[in-house]
């Protein structure tokens, strides 16, 4: 069976994918933190052709010494590339397992409002014990627990963004009302740990819901737009897209590219003489642009596409960029942005009806 | 009005400094007139931005709710509403602009300070310095149905929720060392050993033990803005503000009042009394003479207070609903009905409605004021109005006595609202010397003058505890 074509997304936190990325980074250490850095890396990913980016986090150092312990929060540094690019998707990673819904919904709203409706939500969950008390709170601890602080946190994001219609400002100078009240709505939200009220303070974002992609085994997937899936191999990676239950699919892959200067191979080895790679259960490609393309074009028969994690983002997205989309784009394995679409349009994802728009009509009919 | 003696005064150096203010939820906004833009398009936000910096201005400022209003349990519906995430919609703006401050309103009840402290640093970083938090708090349960923690918190205790939020977020920020990054790849550590202090805080409010994740930027710290005006808002900025946002910019008599009491209230904590900036929220409406401007300015009130608005304003200080009288009649017979809570949520309450309503009925009697006109006469007064040249002459006054630093502006109209005062404003206050010609800093704490952050200064300059 040939391929179909595959949707592209790259992660682009800090150097890399692994812990000592910043050693092999072509900036030095100091200028990760700094706008130049993650314009300049969102611009030659968004150049690229990839689909989207999504920008990793939590509220712990991501390292430990000595490597990175700096990390902008994935929220602003969406905002900053969304306003320093023009058709590229961004999706940072949030957590809800402790952050308030309420703001972590109006967030990624404006981030949909700022991208012109390029934005998506990577919804993470925060297993570390010490999380807890950055936040406060007592700690969630099980994936059962964690599970549903993710399923209620979902719920109420989506719910706040569909809590004013799409037509709630009327800007009726006959009748002197901004907005049409009956087209706002109270969520009246009761989960198992919390309450919310509604409605948003952010006008519907311009996609109606934002796409949301997840792990599917730590959120139900009626609530994800996108299941990303990991596996070792392709047989598993194919198993877990089978079972996903979710629109879209897409496998994680890591990848260590050869370069003109080093194999990928070699490129790990010196990497590993200060950390090992963390294992994440994620198909791993360490090789030739060549050897990815081929394991892409037998992905594409499997899932809609991959997000790729490299090693180090200075040497492998140059590859990735100058070798390996290009001969994806000559096989026609990669679809094709549209300036002026959005994400949801580019992944082929239908604008969601607003749910109490839809229940007031369905009032109506009877 | 007389030109003030340019050296005959106590600041005769003195600048102005201007910020604008993009509301977002107010009845002040023309949302009415064909020229008023989108209030949450980005490019909205763009255009006032970028005309504030073409126009020197100190800082843009983003205001914030965390429930949309409501009048008697029903959604306000009159007034624009619906606007970004504050920090989100400045972190976009740092890329599209290079000098001006961005300043988050953000709310010291419903964050974390970990959590918030950390999203100040970011747009800090992002911005190269140009970070402001105008530090808000809320007693209301109402809000707090937004919110896991609900709840509420009584009026003193949000002030000292808001100062110990204060005390962890600065620990937060000079958690790390400058210079803690390494300079090259070949270094042995990302950054130095003990370079990155854990901070470990438990109070009444706050039980924090955590290793901060970034670096202080430029400026060091956010800027520190407040607007709290009761005696303990007054004293919290004393103590903790970099720049006080204030009410009291319209008559110079009452601002020069005002701040010559932030004066002796930072003196009081041992701060030096020129260590804050005093910018009121203002309007600014000008014309080509001062006849244009009050024609203007008439025009202006009406399309902010449409009968209906007026209704609703009246409503609120008589205690009852009045949207089924006539605006344009004469003020209720009735006297106002005092409750403890009539339902509306999200407006300022009026403390004693009865004396207000006496005072309205003399007024508007020796007048022959309407109930509308009423309104727009006797509600806050707000704002200057008159000819560049005018305008430029009361400014300088105002700010070389000493009275005000600068002001904040609320246009009414976005996102064009600031064009006359870019184009027109600015070049006469240029030429009196009081407003800069072109940005000598970078970050806001340069623009508005300020000194270090409060944690960063020598021990001997700091003020004792307590």
């Amino acid at each position: 069976m040939s391929g179909s074509a595959l949707h592209l997304a790259v992660e682009l936190d800090g150097d890399g994918a692994h812990p000592a990325a910043w050693r092999r980074a072509a900036h030095s250490p100091d200028q990760l933190l700094t706008p130049r850095r993650l314009a300049g890396t969102a611009t030659v990913a968004e150049n690229a052709g990839f689909t989207l980016v999504t920008l990793d986090d939590g509220p712990l150092p991501p390292g430990a010494s000595p490597n990175p312990v700096g990390r902008i929060g994935a929220v602003e540094r969406a905002a900053f590339v969304a306003a320093s690019t023009t058709t590229i998707g961004i999706a940072p990673v949030v957590a809800v397992t402790y952050a308030e819904p309420f703001h972590v919904s109006s967030q990624l709203a404006s981030l949909d409002h700022i991208s012109e409706g390029r934005a998506g939500w990577v919804v993470a969950e925060e297993d570390r014990p010490e999380a807890a008390r950055t936040w406060g709170r007592p700690e969630v601890s099980g994936p059962a627990a964690r599970a549903r602080e993710s399923r209620d946190g979902v719920r109420v994001a989506r719910a706040l963004w569909d809590s004013w219609e799409d037509d709630a400002v009327i800007r009726s100078v006959a009748t002197s009302r901004y907005l049409d009240r009956e087209r706002l709505h109270y969520i009246d939200f009761t989960g198992e740990s919390y309450a919310v009220k509604g409605p948003a303070i952010v006008p519907r974002p311009p996609q109606g819901q934002l796409v949301v992609l997840g792990r599917p085994d730590s959120v139900p997937a009626a609530q994800l737009d996108v299941a990303l899936v990991t596996g070792r191999d392709l047989a598993t990676v194919a198993g877990a897209a089978a079972s996903a239950g979710t629109p879209l699919v897409l496998a994680e892959v890591e990848v260590a590219l050869d370069t003109p200067d080093a194999t990928g191979a070699e490129r790990v080895a010196d990497l590993e003489r200060y950390a090992s790679w963390t294992d994440h259960g994620r198909l791993r490609l360490t090789g030739s642009a060549e050897q990815l393309v081929l394991l892409l074009a037998e992905l594409s028969t499997v899932v809609d596409g991959v997000r790729l994690h490299p090693l180090v983002i200075d040497e492998d997205l140059p590859v990735l960029s100058q070798r390996v989309l290009p001969a994806l784009s000559d096989r026609h394995l990669v679809t094709r942005r549209l300036p002026g679409t959005s994400l949801r349009t580019t992944l082929g994802l239908e604008r969601p009806a607003n749910r109490f728009a839809a229940a007031a009509v369905q009032e109506e009919a009877r | 009005m007389t030109r003030t003696d340019p050296l005959d005064v106590p600041r005769p150096d003195a600048q102005l400094h201007f910020g604008v203010f993009f509301q977002g939820v107010n009845h002040w906004t023309i949302w009415s007139a064909p020229d008023s833009g989108s209030q949450i398009d980005p490019a909205s936000f763009r255009r006032v931005a970028r005309t504030a910096e073409r126009g020197l201005f100190d800082a843009f400022f983003l205001g914030e709710g965390l429930r949309l209003r409501e009048v008697d349990g029903r959604i306000h519906d009159l007034d624009v509403a619906g606007r970004p995430d504050a920090i989100t919609q400045l972190a976009a703006l740092a890329a599209v602009t290079r000098h001006i401050g961005l300043v988050s309103t953000s709310n010291s009840t419903f964050n974390e300070p970990a959590d918030l402290a950390r999203r100040l640093s970011g747009l800090d970083l992002l911005s190269e310095g140009r970070a402001g938090w105008n530090v808000v708090t809320t007693d209301n349960a109402w809000t707090g149905a937004n919110f896991r923690r609900g709840g509420y918190l009584d009026h003193a205790d949000r002030y000292r929720r808001a100062e110990e939020f204060l005390t962890v977020a600065r620990a937060l920020w000079d958690g790390w060392q400058d210079g803690a990054i390494a300079g090259s790849t070949g270094a042995p550590a990302w950054s130095a050993p003990s370079a990155v202090h854990r901070v470990r805080h438990q109070g009444a409010q706050f039980d924090v033990d955590l290793a901060p994740t970034l670096p202080r930027s430029v400026q060091g710290h956010p800027v520190i803005f407040q607007a709290g005006d009761s005696g303990e808002g007054r004293d919290f900025a004393a103590r903790n503000a970099d720049v006080i946002f204030s009410a009291h910019g319209t008559d110079f008599d009452d601002a020069l009042a005002f701040a010559e009491d932030i004066r002796r209230r930072l003196r009081a904590v041992g701060r030096p009394d020129d260590d804050v900036r005093i910018l009121p929220g203002t309007e600014i409406i000008i014309g080509a003479t001062e006849a244009e401007a009050l024609e203007k300015k008439r025009w202006i009130r009406l399309q902010q207070v449409t009968p209906t608005t007026a209704l609703g304003i009246a409503g609120a200080l008589w205690g009852f609903d009045l949207s089924d009288r006539d605006a344009d009649g004469p003020l209720p017979k009735e006297d106002p009905v005092v409750s403890e809570n009539d339902g509306s949520f999200g407006s300022r309450r009026i403390a004693d409605p009865r004396s207000v309503v006496s005072e309205w009925r003399a007024k508007a009697e020796a007048q022959g004021w309407s109930l509308r006109e009423a309104v727009i006469h006797l509600g806050p007064q707000r704002g200057h109005v008159g000819t560049p040249s005018g305008l430029a002459d009361r400014f300088t006054r105002f700010v070389r006595n000493g009275a005000v630093d600068g002001f904040n502006v609320t246009p009414y109209l976005i996102p064009d609202g600031l064009d006359d005062i870019v184009d027109l404003l600015v070049p006469e206050l240029q030429e009196r010397g009081v407003y800069r010609t072109e940005y000598t800093g970078t970050t806001l704490r340069e623009h508005l003058g300020l000194r270090e952050p409060l944690t960063r200064r020598p021990a001997s300059e700091q003020r004792q505890a307590g």
